[in-house]
């Protein structure tokens, strides 16, 4: 008989719902995460497209769900580092990172991170705040404890000097353990799946487009935390140079994607994003006009296409077929200007925007290739997991017994990740059946 | 009788709530409340820390009514509930109030009516909560069996991994044959494997399989019952059949949109459909390559795409179109590289990785695109036959006059026309667009509001069959659970009918939309005084079917239906103490 047990890498999600699903089916199921929290990008986002959902109203209770499930062992903070065996036979070494804080303790009140003197550029926040070097990611984090990032905690670098030891002196229910060492977990199971997700692509390359050297100029991830209630500025729509409200906002489409200079693909998501992203400088401020420049408007999913005709008619949002070449600033105040050709006109123009969203390509996570080395599965040429009977057996990767879903399969929004994770859950049981 | 003791949490949630709500003014105005004993607030109430709080508070303070005034119910009440029951409280005596949809966010720019707003939607809460009483949730066994409606690839796939699990599946296909579209397909992309090659091995495991039960051809003619509980009556060419199942899988697929009328098909014979010439290049191949009958090879052809979609009465885009053209348009390439083709399409919905470099290909191929737009259409010349189409360029803003031997017009998916058929049977909606609509776009894709029933492939929407494979696979393990399970525990907030009250009038059964209810004989305990001796019929609620919508309760004339956690006595008192009367 196979073993029942089913090893899932990555936690946003894709990672989350498969392990809701085969938790339900009666599966024991080993979630790792790399990062403190379980959420995955998702919870990064404000809203969520077609619907408008809040992103984390509706992740906050699967995430808690999901960890709560009597069949779910969470282990966060923590890497796969080798797997061997064979489809329902695998054995899975797992290495957890020191947190050094004691998570039966941590009650996660904060307080450590409020008084933690050190301050780093805030990864969930997309660099756009920092937080400290004791933190907990956000909010609805799951598990809500806190996590010293040891890089950048003073003590920990050089514990001799006994420097610091702030949260420790903070933190009443005593959870500090500087003592805390690496750990590796050994687990025996049956079915591995494999949901890596995606790393925004740094559009800093693209030098014409100024990220990184315009102050006004942001991408998709960071235009999502300016919107969002727990963001840098709590939700409001305010631009980096000045603290001001955009008037205007432009979105550039497939930047590094769809190029066979970057990234030949087509990222899926950025289309609809970005017309969400527009709604919601319209829903800030009715004021605020949006102009998309795309190539093709890739709205495929159910009641998309009803979006985008509402994006045009009820909130000030113009489609524009074009390209830009380069986006300047004006010294003045600080306003990009986006000089492109209006390609249905034949013509070539420039506009100036309060605000510029960078729409970049998403490319599979990093380190994606040393998960693909571990497990032997095959990548394509971009690094997404391959599924070698693609029509056929579409969650299969080229390894049996291990399955992959969500972005890190193919470029992909909620809904198809969600339905995706969902069928590698019918996948597993059906091999685990052993028929 | 126990002291009532309620205990209010109110939430922040981050800034969505604390931005404009006075929460601390709240927290005060419910502490002083009748029967509040504790408050509290919460930056995030949902969050670990607030939960546990919860908890806390349910202990220490030895609450026995719990009130959260936080967002909505639809996506937190399950998890605060949970919480209560994790700290010894049954789940129904807790309240929910939310004053996030109906407070912040709807009154954000006045901070002050938004909190006055708040504090009275918690006084109502709180008059209500001193009425709740305990309720508890009862059990039914499923069934492990599944009926799958409809024999495309969605459906074999499915009714293949749920007998792979070890469970019975009816399969009900109405056609003589099994397949669905694919066996009309030649190659299929992004692979170009011969679709026939892939749906025949699928059809031999599916025939083969031994807890797979055909229906064929057949169709599902009546159901009744529900999760775990399915009466289902199947009519086949000998007769009915009937069989119960614990769940059910709608994978209808679609139809194609027959393109009369449009762009000369119908009227010029050289304008075909994309179904129409996958047809014609499917094996045996043609003794040429593709002609148009006459003998006449192909060397100009122009496809179009979005033929009746992306329209006003049509407004979605049916999402496999586009690849499919790129396909044959690379196809006809191949047969004949000399040979003129051209894709006119409005936008090139090649998403992702496949695709994309499926277009690229298509370039490669000499395929020649160009972009239309929908105010100035493509407009197809001829006499008698197609011989050009005439089309506005709008990359290069002038007018095109393109020569052809054929035309392929490139029509979308549209909705099965049995969809409101089998909505009506089996009670689940469908969308505006008429494909059925499932019980949450983003987390719920696959599954119906109806417990028990699920939805995938293009029943659902337009998919390659590569998606439609992978949602039929999670309609499976939807389905699965349950079957695995082999119980659910049914709602308890359900409607009773009061006996005393109850004139037997039927109102109830009719307005029911769950068929959970009937007239049964009183028995002798509620026998109305006076009519003793009289048979008296007195609605009665089948638990478990019953959904707990208030239909009934609204319907009823003698107020003889009531809803547990809703009844006339706590709404109303609801309703008092706000209005004063
Ligand atoms: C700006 C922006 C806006 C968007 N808006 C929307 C929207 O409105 N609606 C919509 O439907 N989609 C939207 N998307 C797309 C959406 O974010 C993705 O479809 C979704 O997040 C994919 O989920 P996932 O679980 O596959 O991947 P992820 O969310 O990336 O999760 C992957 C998880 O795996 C973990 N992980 C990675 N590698 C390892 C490893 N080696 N070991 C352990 N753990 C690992 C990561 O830490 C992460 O937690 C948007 C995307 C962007 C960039
Ligand atoms: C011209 C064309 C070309 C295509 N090319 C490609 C391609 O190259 N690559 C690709 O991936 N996809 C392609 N597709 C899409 C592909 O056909 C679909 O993804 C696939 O058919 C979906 O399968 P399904 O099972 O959901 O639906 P269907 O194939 O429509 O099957 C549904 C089945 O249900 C049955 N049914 C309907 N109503 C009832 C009822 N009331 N009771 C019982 N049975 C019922 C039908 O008879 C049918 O057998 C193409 C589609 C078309 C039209």
């Amino acid at each position: 008989m196979m073993n029942q047990s089913v090893l899932v890498i990555g936690a946003g999600i894709a990672g989350i719902q498969v392990s809701i699903d085969l938790a339900q089916m009666g599966f024991p199921v080993y979630l790792v995460e790399r990062t403190p929290s379980i959420g995955g990008r998702m919870a990064q986002l404000d809203k969520t497209f077609p619907t408008n959902d809040c992103a984390i109203c509706i992740l906050a209770p699967k995430m808690i769900e999901c960890a709560g499930h009597k069949n779910v062992h969470l282990l966060t903070y923590s890497e796969v580092v080798g797997v061997e065996g064979h489809a329902g036979d695998l054995r899975a070494r797992v290495l957890q990172k020191p947190r050094y804080v004691n998570m039966e303790r941590c009650t996660g009140c904060g307080e450590c991170a409020a008084k933690c003197p050190w301050r780093v550029p805030d990864d969930f926040n997309v660099g756009l705040s920092n937080r400290r070097a004791i933190y907990i990611p956000f909010p609805q984090a799951v598990p809500r404890k806190a996590t010293i990032d040891a890089p950048h905690c003073v003590y920990l670098q050089d514990r001799a000097k006994n420097r610091c030891r702030m949260c420790e002196k903070v933190c009443q229910p005593g959870a500090i353990d500087w003592e805390q060492q690496e750990r590796i977990v050994e687990l025996s199971v049956g079915a591995i799946v494999v949901a890596t997700g995606f790393d925004p692509y740094d559009a800093g390359v693209l030098k014409e487009y100024g990220l990184g050297k315009i102050a006004n100029v942001i991408t998709g991830l960071q235009y999502e935390r300016l919107v969002s209630a727990s963001g840098p500025t709590s939700g409001e729509l305010r631009r980096p140079s000045d603290g001001k409200p955009p008037r205007e906002v432009a979105f550039i489409q497939c930047v590094g994607s769809r190029d066979v200079n970057y990234n030949p693909y087509c990222s899926s998501v950025c289309c609809m994003f970005a017309t969400k992203e527009a709604i919601l400088a319209n829903e800030h401020d009715p004021q605020c006009r949006s102009y998309i420049f795309y190539t093709d408007l890739r709205a495929v999913g159910k009641r998309f296409q009803e979006y985008i005709a509402r994006a045009r008619t009820e909130y000030n949002v113009t489609y524009i077929r074009g390209r830009p070449g380069v986006i300047g600033e004006n010294p003045q105040n600080g306003n990009p200007i986006v000089r492109y050709e209006e390609t249905t006109a034949q013509q070539l123009r420039a506009m100036e925007v309060g605000l510029v969203v960078l729409c970049q390509a998403l490319l599979p996570r990093r380190g994606q290739q040393d998960v693909a080395k571990l497990l032997g599965v095959e990548l394509d040429e971009y690094g997404f997991v391959n599924a070698p009977a693609r029509l056929r057996r579409p969650v299969d990767t080229s390894v049996p017994g291990i399955f992959a879903c969500g972005y890190c399969s193919s470029p992909q929004d909620i809904p198809d990740s969600v339905a995706q994770a969902s069928g590698v859950a019918a996948r597993v049981a059906e091999m685990l059946a052993g028929e | 009788m126990e002291q009532t003791r309620i205990g209010v949490f109110v939430c922040h949630c981050g800034s969505n709530i604390g931005g404009v709500v006075d929460v601390p003014a709240v927290v005060e105005y419910a502490r002083a409340l009748p029967n509040v004993v504790y408050a509290e607030r919460n930056l995030y109430s949902c969050s670990e820390a607030g939960l546990s709080s919860l908890k806390q508070g349910i202990r220490a303070q030895r609450l026995n009514r719990v009130i959260v005034a936080a967002c909505t119910p639809r996506t937190h009440e399950p998890l605060f509930k949970n919480a209560c029951e994790e700290a010894g409280l049954n789940r129904y005596l807790f309240e929910f109030v939310n004053i996030r949809e109906h407070c912040s966010w709807i009154h954000r720019k006045d901070k002050e009516q938004a909190t006055e707003k708040a504090k009275r939607l918690i006084r109502m809460g709180v008059a209500k909560a001193s009425l709740l009483e305990p309720q508890e949730e009862t059990e039914s066994n499923v069934i492990p069996a599944v009926l799958v409606i409809g024999g495309g690839i969605a459906g074999m796939t499915a009714a293949l991994n749920l007998a792979r699990q070890g469970f019975r599946a009816h399969l009900v296909e109405k056609q003589a044959r099994l397949g669905g579209w694919l066996p009309h397909i030649n190659r299929l992309c992004p692979t170009d494997e011969e679709a026939a090659r892939l749906i025949d091995s699928v059809i031999r495991e599916a025939q083969a399989h031994e807890r797979i039960i055909l229906h064929m051809p057949a169709t599902v003619q009546e159901v009744s019952g529900y999760i775990g509980n399915f009466h289902v009556t199947v009519a086949e060419k000998e007769g009915k059949c009937t069989f119960d199942v614990g769940t059910i899988i709608v994978a209808t697929g679609a139809e194609v949109l027959q393109p009369l009328g449009l762009y000369g098909y119908g009227r010029f014979p050289n304008v075909i459909t994309q179904l129409e010439l996958e047809e014609r290049l499917r094996p045996p191949p043609s003794p040429s390559p593709v002609n148009d009958g006459g003998g006449k090879r192909w060397e100009s052809t122009v496809f179009i795409n979005c033929v009746g979609a992306r329209i006003p009465e049509r407004p979605y885009c049916s999402r496999v179109c586009c690849m499919t053209s790129l396909k044959n348009a690379i196809r006809l390439k191949k047969q004949n590289p000399a040979a003129q083709v051209y894709v006119l399409h409005r936008d090139l919905m090649t998403y992702g990785v496949e695709f994309e470099r499926y277009y690229r290909r298509a370039m490669e191929a000499g395929v020649r695109f160009l972009r239309y737009d929908i105010e100035r259409p493509p407009q197809v010349v001829g006499n008698g036959r197609a011989e050009a189409v005439v089309v506005w360029d709008t990359l290069r803003g002038q007018e095109r006059r393109l020569p052809v031997d054929a035309v392929v017009l490139n029509a979308p998916l549209i909705p099965a026309s049995d969809n409101a058929t089998l909505s009506r049977l089996l009670k689940v909606p469908l969308a505006e667009s008429g494909f059925f609509l499932e019980a949450h776009v983003k987390l719920r894709p696959v599954e119906f509001a109806t417990d028990g029933v699920y939805v995938c492939g293009t029943a659902r929407w337009p998919a390659d069959v590569s998606e439609s494979i992978a949602q039929a696979y999670a309609a499976s393990a939807k389905a699965a659970i349950p079957m695995r399970a082999g119980a659910v525990t049914a709602e308890a907030i359900t409607a009773f009918s009061v006996p005393e009250r109850c004139m037997g009038c039927g109102t109830c059964v009719v307005t029911c939309p769950y068929q959970a209810i009937e007239l049964r004989i009183a028995n002798g305990g509620h026998v109305l005084s006076g009519t003793e001796g009289l048979q008296k019929q007195v609605a009665w609620v089948n638990v478990v079917q019953c959904k707990g919508c208030g239909s009934c309760v609204a319907a009823c004339p003698s107020k003889a239906m009531q809803q547990r956690g809703f009844t006339d006595q706590q709404v109303l008192e609801m309703i008092s103490v706000i209005s004063g009367l």
